[in-house]
């Protein structure tokens, strides 16, 4: 038993916390609210940091770390808001390597960026692939793809939207799916004919989206099996859990240390039982997210048939968790809590797009329910 | 990052396994009625017999019956025992908390004379803490012990909650043996005999019905000096070690309490509620956090393992846990409807069990009271009690409350 950081881990986090302090990223956070220009460009950070081939295999060029160790980065990004394109970023390298794409040393070494044009994997509700519609609690078909020929050609149409970390990148692996639905992984270039991108922002300015329309434009299938494309979609749902872990705890340490200097009626607020149980329970919401963070990586490397249910899980915890922190930490404040004086609006807005993307916190949530319902034991 | 056992666990579970799997045919059912004598024989018994295959005690030193290992061989064992559905132990109470209390606390006489029997289920023990009137600030307890010329004490008062008190030979009280100082420091653990002259035993009707709770009235009853636990005036102390130990008996497998697996067999096999969206959610959110109180059990395994003990934020695990229980308990039951609630469900059980169970061990708003002060290091509430003396404390409430 051994659910605890090595210290090669403990290196890897104070690493990342030591890298994104050299960048101003929660001012910044604010100042592109104004003028998108101000988010900053933390790729060549990225690149420096290593962080393109972290999961990239040391045979093509990578790393060759576990999902744990990109989820303690990506916390480190959601503690500071850090627009690190890891969520577009990690589950494409992952598609690639399985792939042994012959892209991989250029994405290694940060020459080229992919970004990850995600599906959902079918659940017992939902026997399609599908992808975040543009408006609508409906979920669209992923894009449909047809074999061009007998080789790996690939002609695809369809659209998604509010695709993370999609503007700027240099190749894009989409997760379409066939006539007769079966999933496949295609490799495109953004400037390919057919190929429409836009970018977009919503309300949280450190994320940078884009919509994605594919008419009749051509690619190429990656060989890679069904596991690899849910892994991707897990993938990514257990790293924008991370991310939201992170922000929960700026929210937690800000409000604490405010609760213990503001004081009201002749103490500090802090001592009043209504606050210290507010705050008590966003420490209870961020440990039981960062237990099924452990889950999460652990599951990834030696019980992959878990990680379905461990990286919805600690989803569904750390995406409620942080909407209950930045709630919590407005609260604590007071009326200043609210305005653009303070930094909690910030992390309010993180955390209210964070919960609409990527499928969104509540299917993370039923997806927990899915799984736990396809394992139940039998009835005796 | 691994949830495997070292090749020491590997071998002590491997034994605890083999003794399960070739004596669980003799081994009482898990869940009986408390007020039924052959059931608790039987579970006696059965105890006596987990102990001398070296599955209970783990923990105590040999010389008193355990077999001197450490807290991760007891979770091990405690694991297997709940894998072969059999029966765990009778006294958990006594073997995890008030045996460890008497190794820390009490003389070699006192040792000699009680863990064993203690251990082996042929005396069975009963906490004597809580008070009607002193239950999450315990140090308020009332209950009086006068020492006479002879030396010999004189006990009065009232105890409530006392699990298995109906059926103990002993109990570990915390009695007040000066109200001139402050709370905290007029106090003495004392072990009493339960068949002394003078207790009485009634039982405390829960929801559900049953009574697994008792009420213990002391009238002028007399206890020996030697009945002493770590000194006078050393009470608070004595407890605090026996409050350490509950933290971990509760810290571990407690994600069972939800029923999980029997909750998701019971959806599963429900068509309409299988498809039913806010059923659903209510089911993604509970396994959610139980599954969250598993990994931090882990979490806290780890820490065991590297020879730390787990600080005050193990309660937000009795928080999550109970909390989930009771989502997890009205769920199994909406599922079935009123028959959820029949007399015969587990569910009925459950849902009478449950509400009790949030103030057992601390209420959740005294475990997050200590949490945010320990843990989060906010200042505590202005309190009226400190460095009063506890006689004075009574006048200073009804001034308080006139005010």
């Amino acid at each position: 038993m051994n659910l605890a950081l090595s210290d090669e881990q403990e290196l890897l986090r104070e690493a990342a916390r030591g890298t994104l302090s050299r960048v101003k990223t929660i001012e910044a956070a604010r100042d592109a609210l104004e003028d998108e220009s101000a988010r900053p460009d933390l790729w060549p950070t990225t690149v420096d940091a290593g962080w393109p081939g972290l999961l990239i295999s040391e045979a093509h060029g990578g790393a060759e770390l576990g999902a744990f160790d990109a989820m303690l980065i990506a916390e480190e990004c959601g503690r500071v808001l850090a627009p690190v394109p890891l969520l577009g970023l990690l589950p494409a390298t992952s598609i690639l390597d399985a792939a042994g794409h012959e892209s991989l040393p250029a994405v290694a070494a940060g020459e080229l960026r992919p970004v990850y044009v995600p599906a959902r994997p079918p659940s017992d509700l939902e026997p399609r692939w599908t992808v975040d519609p543009r408006s609508g609690a409906g979920r669209a078909e992923a894009p449909r793809a047809v074999a061009d020929g007998d080789g790996d050609a690939i002609v695809l149409d369809g659209s998604v939207s509010f695709v993370p970390d999609l503007p700027g990148a240099g190749l894009l692996v989409v997760v379409a799916a066939t006539q007769s639905g079966e999933p496949m992984a295609v490799a495109i270039t953004p400037d390919a004919d057919g190929v429409q991108v836009e970018s977009v922002w919503r309300y949280d300015a450190t994320r940078s989206l884009g919509h994605v329309t594919f008419s009749g434009a051509r690619g190429t299938r990656l060989g890679v099996d069904v596991e690899t494309l849910a892994d991707a979609w897990y993938l990514a749902n257990a790293l924008i859990a991370a991310e939201s872990i992170g922000s929960v705890q700026t929210c937690l340490d800000v409000s604490v240390e405010y609760a213990k200097e503001r004081h009201t009626f002749g103490r500090a607020i802090g001592s009043y039982q209504s606050i210290k149980h507010e705050l008590t329970e966003i420490l209870r919401r961020l440990e039981n997210a960062r237990g099924l963070q452990y889950y999460a990586g652990w599951a990834r490397e030696s019980a992959p048939q878990e990680f379905p249910l461990a990286a919805s899980a600690v989803r569904s915890a750390a995406g409620e968790a942080l909407d209950f922190a930045a709630r919590a930490m407005i609260n604590v404040h007071g009326g200043i809590g609210a305005t653009w004086e303070h930094d909690a609006p910030l992390f309010f807005r993180r955390a209210e797009l964070s919960r609409r993307l990527l499928g969104g916190t509540h299917d993370a949530t039923d997806r927990v329910a899915a799984e736990t319902l396809r394992t139940a034991p039998a009835a005796s | 990052m691994d949830l495997d056992d070292t090749p020491e666990q590997a071998e002590f579970r491997a034994h605890a396994r083999a003794w399960l799997d070739q004596h669980k045919h003799g081994a009482p059912p898990r869940s009986g009625s408390s007020e039924d004598s052959d059931y608790i024989g039987a579970r006696r018994a059965w105890q006596r017999r987990l102990a001398q295959a070296g599955l209970a005690g783990v923990t105590w030193p040999k010389e008193y019956g355990g077999q001197g290992l450490g807290p991760i061989e007891q979770v091990t064992a405690n694991q297997e025992i709940s894998r072969a559905g059999v029966a765990g132990i009778l006294d958990v109470i006594g073997i995890g908390m008030l045996g460890p209390c008497l190794i820390a606390h009490g003389s070699e006489e006192q040792k000699s004379r009680y863990l064993g029997p203690l251990l082996h289920g042929d005396e069975v023990w009963c906490q004597l803490f809580s008070e009607p009137a002193a239950g999450s600030d315990l140090a308020a307890v009332q209950t009086r012990a006068r020492q006479g010329d002879d030396g010999r004490f004189t006990l009065n008062g009232q105890k409530v909650w006392t699990t298995n008190a109906q059926f103990a030979s002993y109990g570990m009280l915390l009695a007040r043996t000066d109200p001139d100082v402050p709370k905290h420091k007029g106090l003495t653990m004392f072990v009493v005999p339960m068949d002394a002259p003078g207790v009485t035993v009634r039982g405390l009707r829960q929801i559900s019905g049953e009574a697994e709770f008792n009420e213990v009235f002391f009238d002028d009853v007399v206890i020996e000096p030697d009945g002493v636990v770590g000194g006078i005036g050393n009470g608070w102390g004595a407890a605090m070690t026996i409050l350490m130990f509950e933290r971990l008996t509760i810290g571990f497998g407690s994600e069972n309490y939800g029923s999980p697996a029997a909750l998701a067999q019971t959806m599963a096999g429900d068509e309409a509620a299988r498809g039913d969206s806010e059923m659903r959610a209510r089911l993604g959110h509970v396994m959610t956090e139980l599954t969250a109180v598993r990994f931090n059990g882990y979490r806290m395994l780890t820490q065991l393992l590297r020879g730390q003990i787990p600080g005050p934020e193990a309660g937000l695990a009795k928080v999550t846990m109970v909390n989930a229980a009771i989502t997890a308990t009205d769920l199994g039951a909406d599922i079935i409807g009123p028959d959820g609630l029949a007399d015969d469900s587990n569910w009925s059980y459950l849902i009478s069990f449950l509400p009790g169970l949030k103030s057992a061990g601390g209420t959740e708003q005294i475990l997050r009271n200590t949490i945010g002060e320990r843990v989060l290091g906010l200042p505590s509430e202005p309190r009226l009690d400190k460095g009063v003396p506890f006689s004075e404390l009574r006048a200073l409430e009804t001034h308080g409350a006139a005010r």
